[in-house]
């Protein structure tokens, strides 16, 4: 499969710039909520009109502002789950499995046939005479998934599948669901703004910014080396700081007042450096010595969370003002302990990062 | 006791109802969808028999249908018979007034519909006319329903474009309301009373209709919550 998309919508002060080609597998569109990664989907489906520009599928234009080219929707054949799930809410779940399968399968016979299998497939039997309403969350999305699979669609589009769920579901669903993509082996479309989802399901992924989408790289190579600000943030990437180039493979962390040595080639207009906050270390007094990257900062909080220890610090260089300048460390508590144990309760602590772990961004 | 004003008035209700239903479901359809200035407009103008005083309703129906009027007479030419003064003129008048009942229930039911729905049908595969008959009127059921019973109900206690339209004939444009005021008018308060019994009856019967089927669909969407 290969999917063109390149389109521009205005609504009011928005705009929807998206560009990208997706191919074989799964492609995920990362982008916080209101980013326009659900519109980008309409608008391959077809409900949506985008204002100029061009999407193909496999050699099908379905929409061409040049040549008045404007397929319907329903000659598209792309499904697209929502996130809601849309399902029928007059028709019990074999009626609402029947009408994915409408448009193609006109035989009665071989439509309940059909059907029956999807059934057992996603295990919905004995919910035949149910209506949507009476259905968990989890069994709606199984029926909607296979409504849309009955329609044999030429790609699949996902919108925040598991948003409409409780946490202890997503689990399961996730899985169930990268089986059932593998199985059926449909081009997929993945839009979430989970960035854990984004990296258990998808193959590449294009991150989308305030209606700009970027270009698609494989998901590995975003979260090892984001390049702009949105993707490392998207990426869950906690600490920034306006930088400068500051010499040979050194960089000025503005916001920290701290000069860093890196590695790896800095892109030409590095504008921030970010850091995960698993990548800053806390330093024993005394092994300082020897290493890049050794900074003093003042602690600022400690936060207990479930698994974790959070440390907010302060880098000594930093502005006094506001929070720009805090810097975020997440440890294990057992780690936490064990720098307790030794050095005692401390005003003040020595942070260290790897070269390798400076991350610059545009 | 001549029982023509109660079929009269039965079938010129059940007559403009009809009309009234498809015509409110699709001017509320598609009016939806125009722009927002011409929308405002033709909501305004659809809406405005809903407020005005059924004399002045039926001044302009009988300007728009009078014999002597271009429309009336153009139809008189034609098809040799008088559009005023006829059994079938208080349809008109029961049509015109009770189309913005239908008309307004129709739009609120249209607008509480989640076009998702309707989107999913469309990348589904569905037609629109599937998708119209078989989903978005579905779930608008509720609100269409209670719409057109309203407008039934309205269309039956037509009045006052009724008589300016179609006048009082006994045994020809008679209808229950108009029976009532010619026998009380004529002091003959025995009968009135027994036209304002027949009214009150049904009048009750198809409220009693309208809960019932407002408790059925309660019960069957709280079944469905129950067992979920």
């Amino acid at each position: 499969m290969a999917l063109k998309v390149d389109i521009k919508k205005k609504l009011g002060n928005f705009v929807l710039r998206a560009a990208f080609t997706a191919d074989q597998g799964v492609t995920g569109i990362l982008g916080a909520s209101g980013c326009g990664k659900s519109m980008t989907l309409r608008c391959i489906a077809g409900i949506v009109n985008p204002d100029e520009g061009r999407i193909e599928l496999d050699g099908t234009v379905f929409f061409d502002s040049d040549k008045k080219i404007n397929l319907k929707p329903q000659k598209r054949q792309v499904g697209l789950l929502f996130q809601n799930y849309a399902l029928f809410p007059n028709m019990t779940v074999r009626q609402n499995l029947l009408a994915g399968l409408r448009a193609r399968e006109k035989d009665r016979e071989k439509a309940d046939l059909l059907v029956g299998e999807m059934i057992r497939r996603f295990s919905l039997e004995g919910l035949e005479g149910h209506r949507p309403a009476q259905l968990s969350g989890g069994q709606q999305q199984r029926a909607a998934l296979s409504r849309i699979l009955l329609s044999r669609p030429r790609m699949l589009m996902l919108d925040e599948p598991f948003s409409a769920l409780d946490g202890y579901l997503k689990w399961n669903l996730e899985l169930e669901l990268t089986e059932v993509l593998k199985e059926y082996g449909c081009s997929t479309l993945f839009v979430s703004h989970s960035r854990d989802e984004i990296y258990r399901i998808c193959d590449q992924v294009c991150v989308m910014d305030r209606g700009t989408s970027g270009p698609v790289i494989p998901v590995k190579q975003l979260f090892e080396a984001p390049v702009s600000k949105a993707a490392a943030l998207l990426s869950g990437c906690k600490n920034y700081s306006r930088a400068r180039p500051a010499g040979e493979k050194r960089v000025r962390a503005e916001d920290w007042g701290v000069t860093f040595t890196y590695e790896g080639e800095a892109p030409e207009d590095v504008r921030y450096v970010g850091i995960r906050s698993h990548y800053l270390h806390l330093v024993p007094s005394g092994e300082e010595n020897g290493r890049a990257n050794v900074f003093r900062c003042r602690v600022v909080r400690i936060i207990e969370d479930v698994f974790s220890m959070v440390v907010m610090v302060c880098p000594e260089g930093a502005a006094p003002d506001g929070q720009d300048g805090q810097i975020r460390l997440e440890m294990s508590k057992e780690s936490w302990e064990e720098f307790r144990r030794r050095e005692g309760e401390q005003k003040e602590v020595l942070v260290w990062v790897e070269p390798g772990d400076v991350m610059l961004l545009c | 006791m001549d029982w023509y004003p109660l079929y009269n008035s039965l079938r010129i209700a059940l007559i403009s109802s009809v009309i009234v239903f498809f015509t409110g479901i699709c001017a509320a359809y598609y009016i939806a969808r125009l722009h927002p200035v011409l929308k405002g407009f033709l909501d305004v103008v659809l809406t405005l028999p809903l407020v005005l005083p059924p004399t002045v309703v039926g001044y302009f129906l009988l300007v728009l249908l009078g014999p002597r009027r271009p429309f009336g007479a153009w139809f008189l030419e034609l098809f040799g018979t008088r559009l005023v003064m006829t059994w079938y003129s208080g349809i008109f008048a029961a049509s015109v007034v009770a189309f913005p009942l239908m008309y307004r229930t129709a739009r609120g039911a249209f607008e509480s519909f989640d076009e998702t729905l309707s989107d999913a049908g469309k990348t589904l595969g569905l037609g629109n006319v599937y998708i119209f008959w078989r989903i978005r009127m579905p779930a608008c059921r509720q609100g269409i329903l209670a719409g057109a019973v309203l407008a039934f109900a309205r269309a039956l206690g037509e009045y006052g474009a009724t008589s300016m339209i179609a006048g009082y004939t006994p045994g020809k444009t008679a209808t229950i309301s108009t029976t009532v005021y010619q026998f009380w008018r004529t002091d003959n308060d025995a009968l009135a009373f027994r036209w304002v019994l027949v009214n009150v009856a049904i009048s009750a019967v198809v409220l009693l209709v309208v809960n019932l089927l407002e408790r059925r669909e309660r019960t069957r969407a709280g079944h469905a919550r129950r067992s979920f």
